[in-house]
């Protein structure tokens, strides 16, 4: 697909292969979860399925090994829904389309490697490859302070990635066997006094990108100033990322360690899922709402890793699918908003929903998805993690989760009042007035996000069960 | 005696060929012989890096004074591309009207040193050592002050040639004290004699004092950013690797092998100057306009994670270093070759002149771009194995607090690389420099160097193949 971008000369060109790929790349997606649980139906057991492996550097035994279980394969799907959805709305980016697109296929390509590997290394690898296009996505194609929201959001998460590495080496030498692959490793004991270290240094690593409070400071900048497709990709697929390898790496191979000193880190996503929904409430940037609105349900995500038992995991993962699918859908209809009206404050809008009702519409789903109403995703979601959580019996976990569910009250209320100030009320600028509606690319866009949103709001249960079977084998990791 | 020892030195013959042919052509050549003596002094160096590109047997020859064993060959070899990039990128620059009566030295003195790094490398004794470091850094003076006119490079020269002298003599010193209380110079009988006391350490250290003068470590580095930028941007790009990857290779070796026994000491002496060097380097970098005196603080930094290679003292960490100089060759060679063709037709050397290169010169900002993420350690870029394998190497031998600190600093230095990256594609110029015509001797140099960058780091067959010549204690 790079390949055939460099070739394609003129915008048609890049548009057109853009298109084809990404809607390649979400059948490819599909075609993989269906053959994923007819498989698993078929009764293929091992925690990871399609595995390929293949020697890379002799002296570390570093493989360049992937494999997917249910987890990876939900990710997967996720992500290429976005890529697919953010082409459509970065339709008229200029200038250096080209350019443009293919940062953002490297960017793609990083966000897929990470969910696929199953070697440390390589994985380490993606995640860096992800990071360093945003860099110039953002400081390029971005908008206001960008040079700024750049470099701040870049050196943060590459200053965790310096965290992490020192992890992973961590992780190689002191389990006593030479090997990076994460199937391996969970086969060996690492001591546990090492496990300390080295379970903070990574879970650290990968939660500054999950946003974990109080390192998020990069998430709402740099969403603020990234163009439309960008903070989707970032905020749908990106941020996952953290969520992702913290229970792969921190808490897949260091059971005891998460257990003994998880609570340090339950505490700052506790305050991030309060601070980021306050946050959000005196934010008058649609951007910076729905950034500050990411972050706490990012920190949902981690709060629900942390929680380490089957139910809250798997509402981690629903989790993190629904926040991909809703945060996306709200950057895009920002940015087609913001494209028309030329203000992101909500203060300077009002009665849009007369004017633009498609939009109007769907940023109402969007918003209600986002609040945890019955029938979409994230009441799914955050159900089954704040069910998950009360399973503990002790206090402190109780109390914790009783202040993290004020939230969604939280939640609630910034998204109701955002969307009453200005899709409501009377029309404020009457230069808004002769404003159009959406278009048929970004109908379709829109229409993906919502239907899959939609989708696993009404029917969660073949998707919570292909998490569920992939989780027993961390959850047995941690019951050891 | 025996004839066939020469042979060993087959490597140093074949130099010693191509630069006595260049001294004589430059001699009897007129005015229209010199027409052709760029292309052909590039051409009889390219025929001698193909025809050593092949380790060869190890050996020694006269008694012990020169010895060769594979992976020295390998790290010629490196040397070797290395020069030949540095070459190809001179060529735009000797063909000006200014500089055309020095291209005959330049070739001459270069290719000097180079042979006189090798003999260093290739040492068998304290003696050999020496005549072969003196050999490099002489000549690399004249170098340095290659351009009569201009007060900065005459600058340059002098303190080259006064700091040379001073790490010398202290190194001298060093050398007389070991040869005091051991009674031989020669590298196979000394690590028996060596013991940890107090007289043969203070010999040790000033000795390796005298070494890292040559890498520029901090606290000796502060000739480095003037002569960097002072000298002609093709003799400071040779400084920079080749003079630097030599020089760090035979510490390597000198400690791996002459000093096995002193490892405590030096573990401890290194452990500080990593830290200190790639911090406060780092730091000086980013307040620096000048993109010349930017890279010298940027390789000050980069000798610092050299060293880290260095530290371990294992077979492995052999391999991470020579792998890491291969490296460093191709991503601050590119660097170079960018600079030298936008100096070379608009002399302008700041970085803020670089401002909006992209929408002008997009090959050579994007070459620039790439060069600059590999030495920030990005990957899919080389930079980013060679950085990975050091810290793993070094972390190894449990040195973790130290690999945190110099993962850390990559990332202050992914700061000020991304500066540059900025200027070029996101900053906005009322006054870009043009569109300019890089010529094709240039050109093959940065397209070696961009694949260097894509694909050394991907092919692990590269660092295995290393890997098998490496020898730790």
């Amino acid at each position: 697909m790079i390949i055939a971008l460099f070739i394609a000369r003129n915008r048609k060109q890049v548009l057109g292969v853009m298109v084809t790929g990404s809607t390649l790349l979400v059948i490819m997606a599909v075609y993989l979860t269906v053959s994923y649980v007819t498989d698993r139906a078929a009764g293929a057991t091992g925690p990871m399925l399609y595995t390929a492996s293949m020697m890379w550097y002799e002296p570390l035994n570093i493989h360049y090994s992937v494999g997917v279980d249910g987890i990876s394969v939900a990710m997967l799907c996720l992500s290429a829904i976005i890529v697919f959805t953010g082409t459509f709305t970065s339709w008229k980016m200029e200038p250096l389309t080209k350019e443009f697109f293919l940062w953002f296929c490297l960017l793609s390509i990083g966000v897929f490697g990470f969910f696929i590997a199953t070697d440390l290394f390589t994985m380490f690898m993606f995640y860096e490859v992800a990071l360093i296009p945003m860099f110039l996505l953002i400081g390029i194609w971005g908008s206001g302070r960008k040079e700024y929201s750049a470099m701040k959001l870049t050196l943060m998460l590459m200053g965790a990635s310096a965290f992490l590495l020192v992890g992973i080496l961590g992780i190689y030498f002191s389990s006593g066997a030479s090997t990076m692959n994460i199937l391996e490793l969970v086969k060996l004991h690492i001591p546990v006094q090492q496990q300390y270290l080295f379970f903070t240094l990574t879970f650290f690593g990968f939660g500054v990108l999950g946003a974990l409070f109080p390192f998020h400071t990069w998430s709402p900048d740099g969403h603020a100033s990234a163009p439309t497709a960008v903070s989707m990709l970032h905020a749908g697929v990106l941020m996952k990322l953290g969520g992702y390898g913290c229970f792969r790496v921190a808490i897949y191979l260091m059971p005891e360690a998460a257990h003994d000193i998880s609570w340090i880190f339950l505490i700052l996503t506790g305050i991030g899922v309060v601070y980021g929904a306050f946050s959000a409430i005196h934010q008058t940037d649609l951007k910076y709402i729905n950034a500050y609105s990411s972050v706490s349900h990012c920190n949902l995500v981690l709060f629900a890793i942390l929680m380490l038992n089957q139910t809250a995991m798997t509402g981690a993962v629903l989790q993190m699918l629904s926040h991909g699918l809703m945060t996306a859908l709200f950057f895009a209809l920002i940015g087609m908003i913001y494209g028309r009206t030329h203000t992101r404050l909500i203060t300077e809008m009002g009665g849009l929903m007369k004017i633009m009702p498609f939009l109007g519409v769907s940023f109402v789903i969007g918003g209600l998805a986002s609040l945890g109403l019955p029938g979409l995703s994230g009441f799914v979601a955050e159900m089954t993690i704040f069910f998950g959580s009360f399973e503990h019996p002790d206090i402190f976990h109780r109390v914790l989760t009783i202040a993290s569910t004020m939230s969604i009250v939280i939640t609630a209320v910034y998204i109701l009042r955002m969307v009453g100030k200005f899709l409501y009320g009377p029309i404020q600028d009457q230069h808004h007035a002769s404003l159009t509606d959406a278009v048929w690319y970004e109908k379709i866009a829109v229409v993906t996000l919502i239907a899959f949103i939609a989708a696993i709001g009404s029917l969660p249960l073949g998707l919570s069960d292909m998490i569920r079977t992939s989780l027993s084998d961390v959850v047995a990791q941690l019951m050891r | 005696m025996n004839y066939s020892d020469f042979l060993y030195m087959r490597n140093e013959l074949s130099l010693l060929i191509v630069i006595l042919f260049l001294l004589v052509y430059d001699l009897i050549a007129g005015k229209k012989g010199m027409k052709y003596f760029q292309p052909v002094a590039i051409i009889a160096f390219a025929i001698h890096t193909v025809l050593n590109i092949l380790p060869y047997p190890a050996g020694e020859a006269f008694g012990g004074m020169y010895l060769n064993t594979p992976m020295m060959t390998v790290v010629k070899s490196i040397l070797n591309i290395g020069t030949l990039i540095v070459l190809l990128q001179a060529k735009n620059v000797f063909d000006m009207e200014n500089q055309r009566n020095r291209r005959g030295e330049y070739y001459f003195l270069t290719l000097t040193t180079l042979l006189g790094m090798y003999y260093m490398i290739s040492s068998g004794n304290f003696l050999m050592f020496y005549i072969g470091l003196e050999m490099a850094s002489i000549p690399m003076a004249t170098l340095a002050a290659l351009d009569k006119e201009d007060n900065k490079s005459a600058e340059a020269g002098a303190k080259y040639i006064l700091s040379a002298a001073f790490s010398s003599g202290i190194m001298l010193f060093g050398i007389s004290y070991i040869y005091g209380t051991t009674g031989t110079m020669y590298f196979m009988d000394l690590p028996s004699l060596i013991s940890a006391n107090a007289l043969q350490i203070m010999a040790f250290v000033f000795f390796i004092v005298g070494l890292f003068f040559k890498i520029s470590l901090v606290p000796f580095h502060l000739w480095t950013a003037d002569v960097y930028e002072g000298s002609p941007t093709s003799v400071t790009a040779y400084l920079s690797v080749i003079s630097k990857g030599s020089a760090v290779f035979v510490l390597t070796v000198m400690l791996y092998k002459v000093f096995g026994n002193l490892i405590d000491q030096w573990q401890g002496i290194l452990y500080g100057i990593i830290i200190v060097s790639i911090t406060i380097a780092n730091l000086f970098a980013i307040r620096q306009k000048n993109i010349k005196r930017f890279l010298a603080f940027s390789s000050i930094s980069q000798a610092g994670y050299l060293v880290l290679a260095t530290i371990s003292g294992t077979a492995y960490g052999m391999t991470t270093l020579v792998y890491y100089v291969l490296v460093y060759i191709f991503s601050n060679l590119a660097a170079f070759g960018v600079i030298s063709a936008i100096e070379t037709r608009t002399r302008k050397l700041n970085i803020s002149d670089y401002n909006g290169l992209y929408s002008t010169n997009p090959k050579l900002s994007f070459v620039m771009m790439l060069a600059m993420f590999s030495l920030g350690g990005i990957p899919p870029f080389a930079g980013f194995f060679s950085k990975f394998f050091i810290f793993s190497a070094a972390a190894q031998q449990g040195f973790y607090v130290l690999v945190l600190i110099a993962v850390i600093n990559t990332i202050i230095s992914l700061y000020y690389y991304l500066l540059v990256v900025r200027a070029m594609f996101i900053e906005k110029s009322d006054n870009p420099i043009p569109a300019l015509k890089t010529d094709a001797y240039n050109r093959i140099s940065l397209v070696i160097c961009t694949t260097g960058i894509m694909v050394v780091g991907i092919l692990s067959f590269i660092m295995e193949k290393i890997g098998t010549y490496s020898f730790g204690m």
